[in-house]
């Protein structure tokens, strides 16, 4: 008899175990297949320019791939830390996905430019490659160009500080930061 | 027509029409039959990560026009249809899958409708035994039925 009442009861332990992880859980964040594994491969072009920018431009340093726009309402808001975080030092590379170099351009010139280097990814093909669903997403690479984890959405102070920080300085090849 | 509900009429249905007339997804144009057909049935099958609950099919998001224009063209590339799954899980993983793989994570998924429909049978089953078997109900004590009456009597 005692079982008829402890087991309603376990059922709703259960429920909201599970209720307090699914809160927690947000399903808009699709984990990456890319972790792990190396960057896929692109060809794009520096914006505002014909350099060709690659694949190999992001290798001998760890470093922040950044997937944003100017057309991106998201981007203005994680946009104050990149900067701050380029003040620190920490190279950033910038994806302008799906833009014209004109309006990135003008976006940076206005806001401010946190990016050591900026490629115009104008057809989102890299950004289809890279599995980027929406802007801002921000990849963070070691030195062998190896994807160590990937932020969607508006990088915060807290998953910089908790997450990206720390995988960041634990990249292999730190000292070559500065060196470009 | 200077009535403003007839113009708003005529005006909604012109705007219903032109809606009916443009194919919203006329990227099958240039497919054979059969290309079309396994076209049809690739983006019906991968989800649309921006909305997510509608299949790259039925989404206007921008990336799921891409997701149509990448399977149309590898469809055209003569890639089969497991290499285009292939494509699509490498970048954005088994979640674009709305037919999603077995495997030992997803085992879950697939066996956990039928382990609570077992559940659920045997919670039944137990109440309909109770139920079938006859209750003698419990002897009556009828020295304190008799002083209960007695007592509500006063």
């Amino acid at each position: 008899m005692r079982l008829r009442f402890l087991l309603p009861a376990a059922v709703l332990v259960v429920l909201i175990v599970l209720f307090a992880f699914g809160l927690q859980h947000d399903p808009r964040e699709v984990p990456s297949p890319l972790i792990g594994k190396p960057a896929p491969d692109f060809a794009l072009r520096v914006v505002g320019e014909d350099t060709p920018f690659s694949r190999d431009d992001l290798l001998g340093r760890p470093l922040l791939v950044n997937f944003w726009a100017s057309w991106c309402l998201a981007c203005r808001v994680e946009h104050p830390l990149l900067m701050e975080l380029a003040r620190q030092g920490v190279e950033i590379v910038g994806i302008d996905y799906k833009d014209t170099d004109a309006d990135g351009l003008r976006w940076l010139e206005r806001h401010g430019n946190p990016y050591r280097h900026i490629v115009a990814d104008e057809r989102g093909s890299a950004g289809l490659d890279w599995g980027v669903y929406g802007v801002p997403e921000t990849f963070v690479l070691d030195a062998n160009g190896t994807i160590v984890h990937k932020h969607i959405g508006p990088i915060d102070e807290q998953a910089w500080r908790r997450t990206i920080q720390p995988l960041l300085t634990t990249a292999p090849a730190r000292a070559a930061t500065e060196t470009r | 027509m200077r009535h403003p509900t007839v113009k708003a009429a005529v005006l909604s249905a012109a705007l219903l029409a032109a809606g009916a007339l443009v194919p919203l997804h006329a990227q099958s144009d240039g497919l054979s039959a059969a290309q079309a057909e396994r076209y049809q049935a690739l983006v019906t099958e991968l989800r649309c990560l921006v909305c997510q609950n509608q299949s790259i099919a039925d989404s206007n998001a921008p990336l799921a026009a891409d997701l149509r224009e990448q399977v149309r063209n590898q469809i055209l590339a003569g890639r089969s249809d497991t290499q285009i799954h292939d494509y699509v899980t490498e970048r954005y993983g088994d979640f674009v899958l709305y037919r999603p793989p077995f495997k030992p994570s997803t085992w879950l998924l697939w066996f956990g409708p039928f382990l609570l429909l077992a559940a659920a049978l045997a919670v039944a089953l137990r109440f309909a035994k109770r139920r079938a078997t006859p209750q003698t109900p419990p002897p009556v004590d009828r020295e304190r039925l008799q002083r209960l009456l007695e007592d509500t009597r006063q």
